[in-house]
This record gives C-alpha cells, structure tokens and sequence, in this order.
C-alpha cells in the first residue's frame, strides 16, 4: 500500500464548492488564460465563478435538473470547462465527447448517455448536432459558444451560450440563493462527470466517476509532485480524455493553479513556448514529433553549429540525467554541463517552450527510452505515470529522482495495486470508477470480489517495486512452440525509431512474427530529400527499396534488442512488410486515441497476413479508404514483403 | 431548367440585396487602336456577388480596373452611390470603401501576415510618421486600435498559427488568402477580387469559397468576382456577367446565363 492521502477540509468534497472557495481565497488569480486576438486573456477565479454561476442558472431557466447529462463537445475552450462546472452545480452529469468523432460516433454516445443538453464549440459541432437531431430522442436544447456563421440557423433548440449567461444572469438576479442551495444539495458521492473509453475493445462504454473519486485522484497528484497554486499547464489535448480532465479540471480545482487554452490546433507549438508551462502532460507522440522537428532543423543548421549541438548532447547524455535525480556527478562533467546549457540546452528548451517545466508528465504509449532519455538529460523532469480512465488516470506515478526507463513508477498516494495470477494488474483505491452507464454486467466484469478493478494489462513489479508494463493481458499470446509473444512489446519498440510511426505485430498461434510497418511520413520524406530521391506521396514512398532497406535496418535492431532477452528471443520479427496507407481512426484502424485495433486490421488485411506467412515476395492489395469530408475511395498497391535479420533464428518455412 | 429571362437579383435567405450602388452605363475603353471594352453596361447591389466571366482576353480585369479607377474609360458612366463618378484615381476609390486583391498576389513578401494585413489598414491611420515612429499617445492607441481589428480578420480566416510567418513563406493558397485578409483589413463596403482561385487545388478553393460566402454574409460585403472555374463562379454568385471579346454577352443569374446561347458558343468556341 502506498502513503496515504493527506486530510482535506471535508466541506471541500465537491469541484462547485472547491470553486467557490478559490473565488473567495485567489479570487484575483489567475484561473485560465486563452489567446484571443493575439492577446493572452485572463479570467481570475471570481470571473471563473460569475461564468459558471450565469451558465448554471441560464440551464436551470431551460429545464435542467438534477441528474439530466449534458453533453460537452469541443476544442479546450475556458467556457467549456465553465460549463463543467456549472453543470456539475445543477447535479447534472456532464458527458464529455471527443471533438473530432464523426456525427455517428457521436449519436451512439448521445443515445447511450441519454443526453438532453449540448453544449458546443462552433458551427462545425451545431452541424453533427443536427445530423444526429432525430436519432437522438432525448436531446432537447443545443447551446453553443462561438456564434459565427450561425446567424441564419432558425432551429428553435439552438441557443447561444452568450444568451443563455444573460438569462442565467437575471435568474440569479430574481432568485439570488437558488445556486447556493444547489450546490449544498450537491454529495461527494454524486457523478462528477461520466468519460467514454476509447472502444479498443467494442461499443465505448461510459465510465461514471464521482467528485470523491476525481478529487481524490488530484490531490494524490498534487500532493506526489508538491504542485502549487503558481503552476501553469497548457491544457490542448481533447477535452473528453481522462488525462486532460484529471489536469487540466480537476487538479486546477483542487491546486487552485491556472490553465492556458491554445488559439487553435495549429499553434499549440507557439502557445506553449508563450506560455512556458511549469506542469506539462503530453502523449509520447508530442515529444517525438518535437525530437523529430528539433533534428530536422538542425540537419539543416550550419557545420559548425550542428558540431556544438552534437558535442554537448553528447555530454547531456553523460551526466545530464543524473544531475536531474541528484546522483553524484563529477565537477569537469558538471561544468560542461552548465556551458552546454548556456550554448545549448537552455536556447533549445527556451524555443520548445519547456523552460520552465516542474514537472512534465507522459503516458497513453510507450516512450521510446532514447526519445526519454533525451529530455530528461536536457534538464526536463518527464516522467511517466500509469493509468486508465476507470481509475481517474491515476494508479502509477515516478517519482522524483527514483526514473527508470522501462517502468511506470510506484503505485500513486492511496492506490493498492496487486497483481493476479495470470499477471494481470489489479487496482483498489478512493479512485476507482463508481459504474460504466447502464451497464451493470460490464461493471461486475470489470471489478471483482475484493472490489479491485482488473486492467486487463499485464505486468510485474521489479526489485525496487516499481510497476513495469508488458502488454495487455489478454494480447499476450504464444507462438507455436509455447514462448511469449507480447505484440505492443515489440511494435513499441519498433515505433521507437523516429521513421516507425505505427506498427502492427502479428505470430499469436504461428511459427514467428510478422509486422506490417507505417513509415513516419514527415521523417522519412526528410530523409528521402536529403538523398534527392523523388517521390509522389506516401504510397509511393513508402514502396521504395532504399525506405524498405531503412526499415530492414530498423527491424534488423530490434532483433538484435530482442535476442538479448531470453523470454523475448523467440519474438523477433521475421518478415516484415511497409503499408501503403496510413492507418487511420477514420477508417476504424485505430481508435482516437491513436491506439492500432490490432484485431479489426487483422481482419481487414487477413490477405496481407496470409501472404507474410505463405513466404510470397508481394502482394496486391486494395484497400477502401474515408476521405474526411465523409467520402470514400480506393487505395490500391502491390506490397512488397521482405525477411528481416533476425539473430539465432530459424528462419521462417517458405510454403510457396 | 427555364430560362427565364429576368435580370432581378435572388434574394438569399437572410441576407437582403439592396438598392444597385454600382451602375456602369456604356462604358468604352480602348489603348490605342485595340478596344479592350465596348459600349459595357450592367449594375452592381448592395450585399451581392456578383461574378464577370468570359474567356482569357475578354476584358474582364480591364473592367475590374475600371471599378477600381486604374483606368478611364474614353466613354460611358459611373454612377457609385447614386453620385456620377469623375476622373479619379485607385486611392480615391480605396478611401469610397472599394478594396480589391490581384490576379498575381502583390503582397509584401518579407513582411509578415500580421504587417501585411496591417498595411490594410493605412487609409485608417489618422497619426503622422513621426508620431506613429516614436510610437507615443494617440498614435499608441491608434495601434492598439488597429491590430485588433487586424486579429479579428486573422481570426476571421483562421490563419493564427501564420500570424508572424513572413508571407514568402508561405504555399499559393494561403498567400491568396492573406492577400483577401489586407483587402478586407479596409474594411470595404466593395470588395474586387481578381481570379481570387486561380492555380488553387480543390480544398483550397472550398476553403476560399467558404471565406468569400462568410465574408458576405458576415460583413455584409458586396463582392465582385473575377473567376475561371466555372463550377465556383455558378455556385456561389448571385449574378453573373459575361463578357467575350470586350463586349458584354450575358447577364443574369447563374442559370439563365448557363443557358444563354450565345454564352455557349462563346465558350465551346463558336466562330466569330
């Protein structure tokens, strides 16, 4: 069992009522900032609080009861997380969906969590609103925040959230003590917020967590890292993920710290260098794609410039990790370390906006261990954590001084982790969720006898107990000849190198493994520039012999990694083939938070496996693809499939 | 189809076309001996986009230029507001609210998308050089001012995460729609685009589209609009007139001028 929760005030048990009490502690500090006009705006926590209360009484004057879901559908907008709020002051359930489903994959989740009110973004969200109008029977009102190009829209049930504020203000005005009596009814134990699961595995399922739980997940957060009311975090990823709940809503509300809302997509990258965030939480991908654009620029820097960067990576990679966890480092190291961050490291994390970083977190994936290493030798504490949305995305975090690569860290402040026999991770605490909606068959699956919740990951706990990850339980298979074969193990570690962007795995009842590869289009179309080969687009390039002798070596390493771990010597990747389409959640191959379906992509390309297995050289392949305007084409393509080095292997049978 | 032969503007749901503010009565202008247009007579509403078409040399920028005060047709007249229109030149007609953008984009291209647009805004500016340089009392607010308005129009055509790129370095595309930015930045009453699609692929033509319909709606801007691809030009005017060989062949909405015979002949290639 890990330490303890620290007590709280009890009547701080709800997020309304952590709120009123920022509004009358900091009520002058900053609560979120969005860049609007070019210009950082500011609202403190008492403006935080009059726009949660206008938004809270404009839905009491629409109807909303307590216990009625709200849906919320958007980029991260302050007024959003207002809504959150404000809804939660109602009793009101908010439903939080991702902004970029398609209007069916919403309808699905409007119908299930029988949502009567919308909350939304723009007229982009008021259109898949309207699509899905009539199978959606139980939503009643569509509100929305930004008013442009709806002016001709005559819909009775659209409203904008601007008028709404205004009839909520002069309901305030008639009844003053009609939200504060609202909020008292309000219990610990009543749903904060209900989040849908990813749909990895079927129908996403909405996961109801209550106030006692997500608080209890934040102030075990805050309290792990020592976070204060002065941290800034740059909340950009989707609002409907747990993680970004968890940071940017729940623990801002404990912590009291202030959020900073991106200007739109596309600038994130300058927002955060504006911002320069002391608490950061981003997926693998972010940091890689960060690591990848810093290399890129400097492959085209100048000699001698490109020979400093070199020289004092060089050095970070030496000591700069350790001088991060405070191990003994030599003096001559330790001053080439503090030139290297006047000349290097400091520039570098000023421009990527991390200089400021207390803490910075990463999780969702694996993390490559150089891509790790890279920034935690430049001076950023990034560490990793462990954990779902059932369980608040909280269970495991490292702490400070005590990172290792291949670990998720110890079980976090109030979590009891164990694990089953089988390997599976098994998890018990305040965090836990309270029921999936409407579905108590999926619930008593999910948590058993002794009220822990099963994971479904499988994993162990090393000599230090630290958790380490290996897969999913149920994903773990065998080959033929009974060893493990733990397929995101693997494609992890293929997706490590910066031209890997995604990786399937396949040998689950077979002699060996087998891959199909996504080329990192960005990397690689980089790297084929610089040798002056031409290509056409990602079809093309990923078709080309010199790409496939790129990925023969990337393949060939892991191998080479693989062999060194008696468990993992039978897992080596045997033949391999590169896609010739990107795999992609518009077409179901990945879910949104970008994790491969790897079953849905066996079936749809069981032609392509059977060709890896039967030893052909290629392969014809034609593939249905969804444009995002909704319409379909076809992508055709011969693939090449080629054997990768393997080490100390026999190699595959040739049936043909 | 019928073709009707009505010359009366559709009325767009929610969005009213007005009184003509832009007549043009007869108008003639020749270089020399070569006659770039004959005895061109058609009017212009408020709040409509109204499109000119026709094949390559039919004098369609030559018109524009007319509007614009580039040029001084030799006969006919031009009534903008209900006031016969003399002799003047573009930075009169730019100070009556008429803001165009150009066939070939004519943007600063080492100056950033926020300057560029801010050059919109220099008709606007009421403080002198010195007070604008050293950047002090009015002149202060008036910037203020100004970049506002500027980052509304950044805002308006999402162009955010380009705000301090330079402009040449940036694809085709977007430059056109910084270049529609620092027209719009006058804040027109009348706005000329020339070929605003020209050498565009398919998205960013929609997405140009989606601006110039956005922008009518929005600001209530009457648009003219110089336009090759036929499908943009049928979807989105109003009105259309056409022109081959300086002379006008058709006006009218988009269907009756895609049954017009003779702008059928004109563009499957007819003898003349």
């Amino acid at each position: 069992m890990a330490e303890p929760l620290k007590a709280v005030e009890p009547e701080l048990d709800t997020f309304p009522r952590l709120l009123l009490q920022h509004a009358r502690v900091r009520p002058q500090r900053p609560a979120m900032r969005e860049k609007e006009y070019g210009i950082w705006q500011t609202l403190t926590w008492a403006d935080v609080a009059a726009e949660v209360r206008a938004i809270a009484c404009g839905l009491a004057t629409l109807g909303f009861k307590r216990g009625d879901r709200l849906a919320i559908i958007g980029d991260n907008r302050p007024r959003l997380y207002c809504t959150v709020a404000a809804c939660q002051c109602l009793g009101g359930i908010p439903v939080m969906l991702y902004q970029d489903a398609v209007a069916e994959e919403m309808a699905y989740v409007l119908q299930d969590a029988e949502v009567k009110f919308a909350v939304v973004e723009d007229q982009e969200q008021v259109d898949k609103m309207l699509e899905v109008k009539d199978q959606s029977a139980t939503l009643e009102h569509v509100i929305y925040d930004d008013p442009r190009g709806l002016r001709h829209y005559t819909q009775a049930f659209l409203l904008g959230l601007a008028e709404l504020q205004e009839m909520g203000r002069i309901h305030d005005r008639n009844q003053a003590d009609f939200l504060d009596g609202e909020i008292a009814k309000g219990s610990s134990d009543d749903i904060s917020v209900m989040l849908y699961t990813s749909g990895t595995t079927g129908k996403p399922k909405g996961v109801c967590q209550t106030h006692r739980a997500f608080i209890a997940a934040a102030r075990g957060g805050i309290q792990f890292d020592r976070l204060t009311e002065a941290e800034d975090i740059l909340s950009y990823l989707p609002m409907a993920w747990v993680g970004d709940h968890l940071f940017s809503f729940a623990q801002a509300m404990v912590a009291g710290f202030t959020i900073n809302c991106p200007e739109s997509g596309e600038t994130v990258m300058t927002d955060l260098r504006e911002i320069g965030p002391t608490y950061y939480f981003a997926p693998p991908r972010v940091f890689e794609n960060l690591l990848t654009q810093v290399m890129i620029r400097m492959e085209d820097a100048s000699r001698i410039k490109r020979a400093i960067f070199h020289k004092y990576l060089d050095v970070a990679r030496r000591c700069g990790a350790d001088i991060l966890d405070g191990k003994p480092v030599g003096l001559g190291d330790r001053i080439q370390y503090w030139l290297g961050n006047l000349l290097v490291f400091g520039p570098l994390k000023n421009v990527l906006g991390l200089s400021r970083i207390r803490v910075a977190y990463t999780a969702g994936a694996a993390i490559g261990p150089d891509l790790f290493r890279f920034y935690r030798s430049l001076g950023v504490n990034l560490k990793q954590l462990y954990g779902q949305t059932e369980t608040c995305a909280y269970v495991c975090l490292q702490p400070d001084g005590q990172i290792k690569l291949d670990s998720v860290g110890v079980p976090a402040p109030a979590v009891d982790v164990k694990l089953a026999e089988n390997g599976e991770i098994l998890v018990r605490g305040p965090m836990l969720l309270k029921a999936y909606y409407r579905r108590p068959d999926a619930t008593a699956e999910s948590i058993n006898a002794e009220g822990y919740f099963m994971t479904g990951d499988a994993g162990f706990f090393d000599e230090d107990g630290h958790l380490k990850i290996i897969d999913r339980a149920k994903d773990v298979g065998k080959l033929v000849d009974g060893s493990m074969f733990a397929p995101n193990y693997i494609e992890n570690k293929l997706k490590f190198f910066q031209y890997i962007k995604e990786a399937v795995c396949f040998g689950n009842g077979r002699e060996g493994v087998t891959a199909f590869i996504n080329i990192d289009l960005e990397a690689v179309g980089n790297w084929a520039e610089r040798r002056g080969m031409a290509y056409a687009g990602y079809t093309d390039l990923a078709s080309q012999s010199a790409v496939y002798e790129l990925m023969r070596e990337c393949v060939g390493q892991v191998n080479e990694d693989l062999a060194t771990d008696p468990k993992m010597r039978g897992s080596q990747v045997q033949r391999f083939l590169v896609l010739h389409k990107e795999l992609d959640a518009d077409d179901g191959e990945l879910t949104r938070t970008r994790k491969v379906r790897r079953n849905f992509i066996a079936e749809k390309y069981a032609v392509l496996i059977e060709a890896l297995y039967a030893g052909r050289a290629s392969q014809r392949i034609e593939t249905q693809v969804k444009y995002e305007d909704g319409r379909t084409g076809v992508v055709a393509a011969d693939l090449r499939i080629e054997d990768a080095r393997t080490v100390g292997l026999d190699p595959l049978k040739q049936a043909a | 189809m019928s073709a009707v032969m009505t010359a009366e503007a559709p009325v767009a749901e929610g969005r009213r076309i007005g009184e003509v503010i832009l007549d043009l009565q007869g108008i003639s202008l020749s270089f020399g001996g070569v006659k770039a247009l004959t005895n061109i007579s058609f009017n212009v509403r408020e709040h409509e986009i109204r499109s000119i078409i026709g094949p390559n040399g039919a004098g369609k920028s030559s018109m524009l230029n007319v509007i614009n005060g580039v040029y001084h047709p030799q006969e006919g007249q031009i009534h903008f507001h209900g006031s016969r229109r003399q002799k003047m030149d573009p930075h009169q007609a730019a100070a009556q609210g008429i803001a165009r953008t150009f066939q070939n984009i004519a943007l600063f291209k080492g100056m950033s998308v926020l300057d560029n647009i801010m050059t919109g805004r220099s008709l606007k500016m009421k403080c002198g050089l010195l007070r604008h340089a050293l950047y002090w009392g009015p002149a202060q607010r008036e910037e203020i001012a100004h970049r506002r308005k500027v980052e509304e129009i950044i805002d308006f055509l999402e162009i955010q995460s380009i705000r301090k790129t330079p402009v040449g370095r940036l694809p085709y595309g977007l430059q056109k729609r910084v270049e529609l930015g620092r027209a719009l930045a006058a804040e027109p009453s009348m706005l000329l685009l020339d070929e605003p699609m020209a050498g565009m692929n398919v998205e960013e033509k929609q997405d140009m589209c989606r601006f110039i319909l956005d922008v009518n709606d929005q600001f209530g801007t009457t648009i003219v609009l110089i336009e090759h691809d036929m499908g943009v030009v049928m979807d989105i005017s109003d009105r259309v007139v056409v022109l081959d060989y300086g002379k006008k062949i058709g006006d009218g909405t988009p269907d009756e001028v895609k049954n017009n015979p003779d702008v059928i002949a004109a563009y499957l290639g007819a003898s003349h």
